[in-house]
């Protein structure tokens, strides 16, 4: 019988939750690395039991740690994140130029073929690659040394790279997104690189439709149609049908068009979910009621997702990594708050609850589908 | 040998339970003890001092016989009572966040 694994990052520790095809019963392990801040952790989709972790702390920096049976031990691997060459500088808040620094890895990819290959998007902006299950990092640099990089500035949570997305059909193609300079692509492995904005308008900056600029907090791709994306910016939620070469709104009827994670249903490419959050000051969802909106028509058309959820007096976020998808049928949504509740829902959003309640805030979900 | 007290969190990280003891030759600075520490435990390299720069990271404090020896030069031998032993060199993890 198939089951599910979910790796929930907090700003405390990470958890690793645990149920077979039902959904129904779940075994909860952790804390582990009780204390860090655990911003992300990703399966190896070639390998569903080598685990990447991203551990950070303000005191001790980062560490990444690699697991090999499934979270039940882990070893740390390599930490040094070097930027190529001379790391030259970006926009600072007060615009003047602010050398590059290493703060933290924001986001682990690992490659979809090989269990020894894994990316990692960091703040201060950059992309590096590990060939060796993580233990030695180099800077894929074409993209930090994109022509618009000194103009790139940081959102309130840091100049960081926070999505890879890796396409399974042009297997050299990938996408990031970075906060807030845009979405990019690389055509050749990440060598070179391209911003794919073009669509995309924020008000916030000076000139609304820039090249870059744009905070986009997520990119959403379903693997049988690598070409259209999804995308929820800052304000806006957005898709695009040609790898990113333009981009149009679907923001629709949803209550507020800003929020964070972004994702897509396992079996129907043009199911998808969103958390709409009332706005960029407030972080907590309209009129207090935690709704997941779902559209079934690729965007416009959304419908609120509610049973189950916390519909008065809930007050807190979700952010941009906490929200995941696994491929059972029907399909199983999970999410997590920065209040430390975990929701999963059964049936692609139907009804939802509570998996766990009392975690500390919760900055990433990842789920993995097993035999 | 030089003793060494670890905050919590590193003596996780390290797979080591109490003081740690090194064996640090002369002069015993605190590049040199830091050195051996990372040496003997390659795990905490870039915890205590960043990677490359060597600089201490800035919630990191070292103290010895009741002294802040943060802002020392890395290579100002350490206190004699470190060196024979009779007191630990001690990372700190600085106390921050209210």
């Amino acid at each position: 019988m198939s089951s599910v694994r979910v790796l929930v990052g907090t700003k405390k520790g990470a958890f690793v939750l645990t149920s077979d095809g039902m959904r129904e019963q779940w075994d909860v392990s952790g804390p582990h690395f009780a204390g860090w801040e655990i911003y992300h952790l990703k399966g190896s989709p070639a390998e569903p039991n080598r685990l990447f972790a991203s551990q950070s702390s303000g005191w001790f920096g980062q560490q990444i740690q690699r697991s090999d049976d499934g979270g039940k031990t882990w070893e740390a691997v390599g930490n040094e994140f070097a930027y190529d060459g001379i790391a030259g500088t970006h926009q600072w808040y007060d615009g003047t130029q602010h050398p590059w620094e290493f703060a933290r890895v924001w986001h682990l990819e690992p490659s979809l073929t090989d269990p020894d290959t894994v990316y990692a998007g960091v703040e201060d902006a950059a992309l590096f690659r590990s060939r060796d299950g993580g233990r030695t990092w180099s800077e894929l640099s074409g993209l930090r040394k994109h022509t618009t990089g000194p103009s790139w500035q940081p959102g309130a949570g840091g100049l960081c790279l926070h999505t890879i997305v890796l396409d399974p059909v042009h297997e050299d193609r990938m996408f990031a997104a970075i906060s807030a300079a845009g979405a990019f692509r690389s055509d050749d492995a990440g060598e070179t690189w391209r911003a794919i904005n073009r669509g995309l308008r924020s008000e916030g900056i000076p000139d609304p439709d820039a090249e870059v600029g744009h905070c986009v907090h997520r990119i959403a791709m379903h693997p049988a149609r690598p070409d259209v994306l999804f995308m929820q910016k800052h304000w806006d939620v957005m898709r695009t049908d040609d790898a990113g070469d333009s981009w149009h709104e679907i923001s629709g009827n949803l209550p507020s068009d800003f929020g964070f994670p972004i994702g897509i249903h396992a079996h129907e490419p043009d199911t998808v979910y969103v958390v709409p959050i009332k706005s960029d000051s407030h972080h907590f969802p309209p009129d207090g009621r935690l709704r997941v909106y779902r559209s079934r028509s690729g965007g416009n058309e959304w419908e609120a997702l509610t049973d189950g959820l916390p519909q008065s007096d809930c007050y807190v976020n979700v952010l941009r990594d906490a929200m995941a998808i696994d491929s059972l049928d029907a399909c199983g949504i999970y999410f997590g708050t920065t209040g430390g509740q975990v929701y999963g829902s059964a049936d692609a959003g139907d009804t939802w609850r509570p998996i766990v309640r009392d975690l500390p805030a919760v900055l990433s979900v990842e789920v993995q589908t097993l035999p | 040998m030089i003793r060494v007290v670890l905050p919590a969190h590193l003596r996780t990280l390290a797979g080591v339970e109490g003081e740690v003891t090194l064996d640090v030759g002369d002069p015993v600075t605190m590049r040199a003890v830091l050195d051996a520490l990372e040496a003997t435990y390659p795990t905490l390299r870039g915890t205590v001092r960043d990677h490359g720069t060597l600089r201490r990271r800035p919630f990191v404090r070292f103290f010895a016989c009741e002294q802040d020896l943060s802002h020392d030069e890395p290579d100002t031998p350490l206190p004699e009572d470190v060196v024979s032993g009779r007191e630990p060199f001690i990372v700190v993890g600085a106390m921050a966040g209210g």
